[in-house]
């Protein structure tokens, strides 16, 4: 829990040369209008169709996903192929719950510094809206048994024996929100914040209005245009904005949820959580050398990562886990970054996160730290707004942060180099995080 | 055992160790007498020249003394190609041109069609197993030769196409095709095949009962090996369904009738023959074309005298002159960026993308783009049928691109916007800069001039017209249009991609309407002016539809726009300066002043309702009155096309009428404009 056990800082430079996401689509109690292979096949063509070299100089496709489809299993490689990329161009999948679209940039920078790539597409997907429902386990036996049923006399023996049970379907996404260790979900992960640091309903609340209302702001100033690529269905429907964005968010109309996790007592409800919802995001990496073959003109570039784990049951703070050793080895306190995003993926979780940072006692006795690192200036922490507004397609969210974060840092004002952190927590107990810097 | 026959050249003769013979057909060019290795260079296709038939022949002959003489030592005969591009393309057509000599024309036509049939009769009847291993393309007497075997099996690859054309070209599948084909997979669907000429692929093959198996390459062999020596029935009408049964036999009469009906809505018999020849060849004569008596207008003789075949021909041939455009470049195309997603561009880009290209579509917003998106989704949908992927991949290919950041790797830029000389020139000014190296720049403009269009480019030589017609996805001539400042290696790569998209380019000068439009719009003003002299539209159509216009003048303007026809007619006459043809007819005038606008607006020269023109019964003419009418009609027709190749905008007569035939559907069977005005001398 030092950060002398950490990785090092980053010795070669990774190159942001850009970056596309689709509008983030909610779920609505429905298989929703595209397959996770199609997100990310639309953002990336976009993407890919406005560079300076085709898709045949990438080195290779990396794709974080958490839920593949059974029949986009390796999504990575398929998206690959479906967005032009020739057939000598590997693709592949990368599964880290929540941080898979981290993962994959994370992935890529490994491949970019060891050599053995220059130019790698990289970034993270997820439909949830389509996760499978799953037969239970007692009606898959009894399917099997039919199957092996030889003689009509067997046949009929094991149709007795079905029970209107095993036509309830278990839903496949709750299945992926439970921690299987602690048998939390995520939201009972974050009720455990809240219970540790004290952050009541209102809190919750204000903070998910505020996201709403930052969104909403950056939409109306145009921040989003230079990130956001559009979908069109086949029947023509466009989507060109998040479109679980609620501009008429209130206080008043939050406080009307019912708890969602921990019925019915319980502070997290729908509306200071992020939303389930369907999209892509993809970034474009380069080494040095390809950025002087192509004569790119990069958006920034990451100097570092880092990884941490921690206790399944308090996963939310995972940013602060995963951040704080990058502000050790570069020596930076949490207000010389310009800029924060702190995944919205729960309010009392991102909040849980700074009264962590605040408390000396967890500063030390959970980081090692002589005392508490301490206030993060809200102003800097995700000015537009967050997965409460914008939405949370699981693998799709950390390679948005990363790039969303950069996109914020270069419109500042200034020429001087501005660094900003992209965090985010992970199911399972984990955090990630991504230093980003502008050019000189 | 038999000695084989030898000297082949086109045919090789593989003898198993199982007994069963495989013959591969591999035509050659022999040069001079001697059939030696050396004298051979290769053709592309299997074609069945008179040389390659009179080899089957020899074939068959020998097999069949070998089946007399020695039975049991021949188990099986497999056709197969050792041409990769495909299986047979058909007869020779090379041979069909010598029909055109009406002196020998019948005694030509019946030896053709009798070497053929009596060919494949010897074949069909040959006591062994036969079969055809078809993989590509498999045309014409290529398919007869199939049918004539007891089985086939066809390759599981999207090249492999099965198809009857000779209709296409006013002839008929005279070697058995219309005896066998019914008898395999039913009247309706045989009838459909030999009247339309329309190919089938493997799995539909299948289907269908014409193919028994249907295999991916890599089964192809063994499949054929098993096969030939498995004793199976040869499918036969007794394995159709009762109700096709019944359509063979008592039923026959209906199914015509309703086949004639059919085709009726298509093509005039006086102008189209050979369909009607088809269906009572096989209603009556079993599939037997020499069978019917010379004095019937169905019969070969007839056939092969009325001018339509030959003028057929010569429509195919222009077809090929059209497609060795752009030969000489080697420009390929992987992305095409396309500005203005209205009717024209989107469906300039569903086009592209259908062909493998990546497409960048650009307009003002998103919501102008989605239209285009979901037309293209229709109709690949359509087109690609249960096969889901295909849709998908192709779909994936457009992108929508409202920035147009795409132009900086597109190796095709066209602009497809409304027709603004301002709007171009801005937008052609930002594009220019961002140009990759290389990559043609064009504008589909039908109205403005290319050179002031390039007026706003530091480089106006490398500014082409592509000019597309509407519907997109129906027409098939692409007209390139030479500015005065383009230069000669971008048109040859404009040329080049127009191939590559599988359209007709036809070269083109810069001139106002080009050729096409040029040549449609006196001929839709003339008719205008029967109206205001007080014909009825129906009747100045119908003139022209009994001509073998594929479309009457009046609904084409209905079609095209009134408001456009004005325009139109306002800028030819302009520039065309003569007295006589300045005036805008008064009942183009007056239907566009009171927003009468045709098809878009529900009502112009006629009434539109679902997309239909509401059409009452012409007035009664005469014959002499309607060729009358016609003529009068048909007259700015070809006096413009001359006019345009007097003043070299297309550069040879030829391309002209292939340009009018494919760019307007000017009736084929009378082989375009300038040829039918030269060989009736009006």
């Amino acid at each position: 829990m030092s950060a002398s056990k950490a990785t090092s800082i980053n010795p070669t430079p990774i190159y942001i040369v850009d970056g596309a996401r689709t509008p983030f689509l909610k779920a609505r109690n429905t298989p929703g209008p595209f397959a996770a292979s199609d997100l990310a096949v639309a953002a990336g063509r976009a993407l890919l169709s406005r560079q300076r070299f085709g898709a045949e100089a990438l080195d290779e496709v990396i794709l974080g996903c958490a839920a593949p489809a059974p029949d986009e299993v390796n999504i990575g490689r398929l998206v690959a192929l479906r967005m032009g990329c020739p057939q000598s161009v590997p693709g592949w999948t990368v599964m880290r719950n929540c941080a898979s679209g981290m993962q994959a940039i994370d992935s890529a920078m490994a491949n970019i510094q060891a050599g053995r790539s220059h130019l790698v597409l990289a970034g993270g997907v997820d439909a949830l809206s389509r996760a499978p429902l799953l037969w239970p386990d007692a009606a898959v036996k009894w399917f099997a048994a039919l199957n092996s049923a030889r003689s009509m006399g067997q046949k009929l023996g094991v149709l007795t024996q079905f029970k209107l049970a095993y036509l309830s379907p278990v839903i496949g996404l709750l299945k992926g929100l439970t921690d299987p260790v602690v048998g939390l979900t995520m939201g009972q992960t974050a009720e455990n914040l809240a219970w540790r640091f004290g952050i009541d309903r209102t809190q919750m609340d204000a903070f998910a209005v505020r996201s709403h209302q930052r969104t909403a702001a950056a939409y109306d100033a145009g921040h989003f245009a230079n990130e956001l690529v559009p979908l069109v269905e086949r029947n023509g429907n466009a989507h060109e904005q998040d479109d679980g964005l609620r501009r008429d968010s209130s206080l008043a109309g939050l406080a009307k949820l019912k708890p969602v996790f921990d019925k019915p007592l319980g502070n997290i409800t729908a509306g200071n959580s992020s939303q389930v919802t369907d999209g892509a995001s993809w970034l474009l990496l380069a080494s040095e050398a390809a950025v002087k073959q192509y004569d790119l003109q990069p958006l920034g570039r990451i100097v570092d990562s880092q990884w941490a784990g921690l206790d399944p049951a308090q996963m939310g703070l995972g940013p602060v886990h995963a951040a704080t050793p990058i502000l050790q080895r570069h020596g930076l306190c949490l207000n010389d970054l310009d800029a924060w995003e702190i995944n919205e993926a729960f309010a009392a979780q991102v909040l849980g996160c700074l009264a962590a940072w605040k408390s000396d006692e967890y500063c030390r006795t959970e980081l090692g730290l002589s005392g508490a690192l301490g206030e993060l200036d809200e102003h800097k922490l995700n000015i537009d707004g967050g997965a409460i507004a914008v939405g949370h397609p699981v693998g799709a969210s950390g390679a948005r942060i990363v790039l969303h974060v950069l996109q914020t840092l270069r419109r500042m004002p200034g020429t001087h180099v501005k660094r900003g952190m992209a965090a985010i927590c992970i199911g399972g107990g984990q955090g990630g995080a991504m230093l980003v810097e502008t050019l000189p | 055992m038999n000695a084989q026959p030898n000297n082949l050249r086109h045919w090789r003769l593989e003898v198993r160790d199982n007994g069963v013979v495989w013959a591969w057909l591999d035509r050659v060019n022999v040069q001079g007498a001697e059939n030696t290795p050396e004298n051979h260079t290769p053709e592309h296709t299997n074609v069945l020249t008179r040389e390659v038939m009179a080899e089957l022949a020899q074939c068959v002959s020998h097999w069949q003394k070998q089946c007399e003489h020695t039975p049991n030592v021949l188990r099986g005969i497999v056709f197969a190609s050792a041409k990769d591009s495909g299986f047979i393309a058909g007869a020779d057509i090379e041979e069909f041109t010598q029909i055109r000599d009406a002196s020998t024309a019948v005694q030509v036509a019946t030896q053709l069609v009798e070497r053929g049939w009596n060919l494949y009769n010897q074949l069909a009847a040959l006591p062994v197993p036969t079969l055809a291993l078809i993989r590509g393309f498999c045309m014409g007497g290529g398919l007869e030769l199939a049918l004539a075997c007891k089985y086939r099996i066809v390759v599981d690859e999207p090249s492999t196409r099965l198809a009857l054309p000779e209709v296409m070209l006013g002839i008929v599948p005279g070697w058995g095709g219309m005896l066998r084909l019914p008898q395999l997979v039913g009247a309706p669907a045989a009838l459909d095949m030999m009247l339309t000429g329309r190919a089938v692929d493997a799995r539909k093959a299948k289907r269908m009962g014409l193919a028994d198996v249907c295999v991916p390459p890599r089964l192809m062999q063994r499949t054929a090996d098993e096969w030939i020596v498995s004793g199976k029935r040869p499918r036969s009408a007794a394995d159709l369904p009762w109700m096709q049964r019944l359509m063979l036999g008592p039923l026959k009469s209906m199914v015509v009738r309703k086949a004639r009906a059919q085709v009726m809505q298509r093509a005039r018999p006086e102008h189209y023959p050979a369909p009607y020849a088809i269906l009572d060849m096989w209603a009556n004569y079993g599939g037997n074309a020499l069978a019917v008596p010379s004095s019937q207008p169905t019969s070969m003789a007839a056939l092969a005298t009325s001018p339509t075949t030959p003028n057929l021909l010569r429509v195919y041939q222009l077809q090929e002159r059209l497609k060795r455009f752009g030969r000489e470049s080697d420009f390929k195309v992987k992305h095409v960026h396309v500005i203005g997603a209205g009717t024209m561009g989107g469906d300039i880009a569903a086009w592209c993308a259908g062909r493998g290209m990546t497409v960048t579509l650009q307009d003002q917003s998103v919501a102008r783009i989605a239209p285009a998106i979901a037309r293209a989704a229709k109709a690949y949908e359509r087109k690609h049928k249960g096969d889901r992927r295909r849709v998908t991949q192709t779909l994936d290919r457009i992108v929508p691109d409202v920035s147009g950041r795409g132009v900086c790797q597109a190796d095709v830029v066209i602009e497809a916007i409304f027709e603004n000389i301002d709007a171009k020139h801005a937008l052609f000014k930002s594009i220019e800069p961002m140009l990759k190296p290389g990559a043609i720049l064009a504008s589909n403009t039908s109205s403005l001039k290319l050179e002031s269009i390039g007026s706003a480019l530091r480089n106006p030589s490398r500014l082409v017209g592509i000019h597309f017609f509407n519907p997109v996805a129906r027409m098939p001539l692409v007209e390139v249009v030479r500015g005065e400042n383009s230069s000669e290696a971008e048109v040859q790569k404009a040329l080049a991609f127009v191939r590559q998209l599988d359209k007709l380019p036809l070269p083109v000068k810069s001139a106002p309407g080009f050729l096409v439009n040029a040549v449609l719009g006196p001929y839709m003003l003339e008719a205008m002016r029967c109206v205001d002299a007080g014909l009825r539209a129906e009747t100045v159509d119908e003139a022209a539809l009994a001509f073998g216009m594929p479309m009457g003048p009046l609904e084409l303007a209905d079609v095209v726009g009134l408001d456009v026809a004005l325009a139109v007619g306002k800028s030819l006459s302009a520039s065309a300066g003569s007295a006589e043809t300045s005036v805008v007819p008064t009942c183009l005038q007056q239907r566009a002043d009171a927003g009468e606008l045709g098809k878009k607006t529900g009502r112009g020269f006629f009434d539109w309702q679902n997309d239909k023109a509401v059409k009452r019964a012409p007035a009664a003419m005469s014959e002499a009155e309607k060729s009358a009418l016609s003529e009068r009609l048909i007259r700015p027709i070809v006096l413009t096309t001359r006019r345009l190749v007097a003043e070299g905008v297309v550069a040879d007569a030829d391309l002209a009428d292939a340009g009018m035939i494919f760019g307007t559907g000017f009736a084929p069977f009378r082989g375009g404009p300038l040829h039918d005005a030269d060989s009736r001398s009006v």
